[in-house]
């Protein structure tokens, strides 16, 4: 049987700027003592070039609504472990300013075994992109800027 | 009561503020949107929704908290 590392108390997701690729190296690199584990799998967001009438996103800058917003991660945790045979799972969100290619969401979730990292991974993207208040100001090199929508 | 408006993304860009303190004797987030609306017009054309204790709540709710939040659409990931 797995032993299931839940969380009792909502923490905080949010890391200021953009997540370096050397955080998330060191993040996989954590898992190797945990030999239960059989398949991770990983989604990063990236900021995007948009262009929007002519205009190119340069960056984007996040804020949020903190406390709602690590309430909503944690939901998300809890309704992924119940559905999903997972491991562990780590959730990281940038707030303020993001430069385009960089990344600025890691999720990270481990199970013994492949099929249900798949389904967890693309149910954990789904739900914060759906139900977590981060608001993205698009800044376009010329420096005006348009508030960003999920679509 | 005295309330403790917050105020996102756009929103704070209309309105000029994160935050505000409101003096509101009504019942309903209804009644509250129409006293913000009466201070920012603007918002009238925005699309928001209201978050009381870490929930999205319709307008119809009641207001038992003294932190509301006016959320624009979300962004994340």
């Amino acid at each position: 049987m797995t032993i299931k590392m839940k969380d009792k108390k909502p923490k905080n997701v949010f890391k200021e700027g953009a997540i370096s690729s050397e955080f998330i190296a060191t993040s996989i690199a954590k898992h190797q003592s945990k030999t239960s584990i059989g398949a991770h799998n990983i989604f990063l967001g990236q900021v995007r070039a948009d262009s929007i009438n002519n205009r190119t996103v340069s960056a984007i800058e996040y804020t949020a609504y903190e406390e709602m917003a690590n309430a909503k991660f944690h939901e998300i945790r809890e309704a992924a472990f119940n559905k999903f045979d997972l491991n562990c799972m780590h959730i990281y969100h940038s707030l303020g300013k993001v430069n385009v290619g960089e990344i600025c969401m890691f999720v990270f979730v481990s199970s013994p075994r492949r099929k249900e990292v798949f389904k967890a991974i693309e149910f954990i993207v789904e739900a914060i992109k759906a139900n977590v208040p981060v608001f993205g100001k698009e800044i376009f090199k010329d420096k005006t800027h348009q508030w960003k929508v999920n679509s | 009561m005295k309330l403790t408006i917050k105020y996102f993304g756009l929103l704070a860009e209309v309105t000029k503020r994160n935050e505000e303190q409101l003096d509101f004797s009504g019942t309903l987030i209804n009644e509250l949107l129409d006293t913000i609306y009466l201070k920012y017009p603007k918002l009238k054309e925005i699309d928001f929704q209201v978050a009381q204790n870490n929930e999205i709540v319709s307008k119809e709710t009641i207001i038992t908290q003294t932190e509301i939040a006016l959320l624009p659409p979300f962004a994340g990931g």
